[in-house]
């Protein structure tokens, strides 16, 4: 019965987590200026990391937990040289 | 969800609770990002994701690895830890880079410089005399 329940939690996230994702998609198609589409695509890196975190809840192993840390460094990275573009013009002065 | 029989029902209780807190805050935090006007306004929006969207699904996961027994459970806590280190800095220096174009373009309604910080230069010998 709990397996169930868990089961049903996991499928509901996954699918917040999603529309979440899609949420952040429209707003990064229709941003009015480039610091939006910048933050959306911070956003959406942090989405992906937590759904391939409840993805690995739901697998029940522990794989999953490296790729979400690659993708929470690599959406840090992407993002802080996004922002120094969008300040100086180059990321590396 | 070939393990699910393994797990105690106070773990897999917890676990769906919490899974389901954090993606329903993360949710919360994009539909923000939607509706908001301005994009300092906007940029409050995602964190409601990156606090306690993330450190839900981080605690889940821990309760659910730990319950198991496969492994020790310290790892989830590096992504908090990271995710909460990094958040801030990443959404301040987008913020200040966001300020200088709107001051670069001369946009209203954006604070004048003076405000953020005393002139230099000109009036060294009044009250701002450090600089910085």
């Amino acid at each position: 019965m709990t397996a169930i329940i868990l089961l049903w939690c996991l499928t509901a996230a996954q699918a917040m987590l999603v529309a979440a994702m899609g949420c952040y998609t429209f707003r990064l198609i229709r941003g009015p200026r480039a610091q939006d589409r910048v933050l959306c695509l911070d956003a959406i890196y942090v989405s992906a990391m937590l759904l391939v975190l409840t993805v690995g809840i739901r697998a029940g192993s522990p794989i999953y937990f490296e790729a979400a840390l690659i993708i929470a460094v690599l959406g840090f990275a992407s993002s802080v040289a996004l922002a120094k573009f969008l300040m100086r013009g180059e990321v590396i002065e | 969800m070939t393990y699910a029989g393994a797990l105690p029902a106070w773990a897999a209780l917890l676990t769906a609770f919490l899974v389901l807190v954090g993606a329903g805050l993360t949710l919360l935090g994009a539909i923000g990002t939607l509706r908001f006007g301005s994009f300092f306004e906007r940029v409050h929006a995602p964190t409601l994701g990156t606090s306690w969207g993330t450190g839900a699904i981080v605690l889940a996961s821990i309760v659910c690895f730990s319950a198991l027994g496969s492994r020790p459970v310290a790892n989830e806590l590096l992504i908090g830890v990271f995710i909460t280190l990094t958040t801030p800095v990443t959404l301040m220096l987008l913020a200040r880079a966001a300020l200088y174009r709107d001051r670069a373009e001369r946009k209203p309604g954006v604070p004048a410089r003076s405000i953020l910080r005393p002139p230099r230069g000109r009036d060294q010998q009044g009250e701002s005399g450090g600089g910085q």
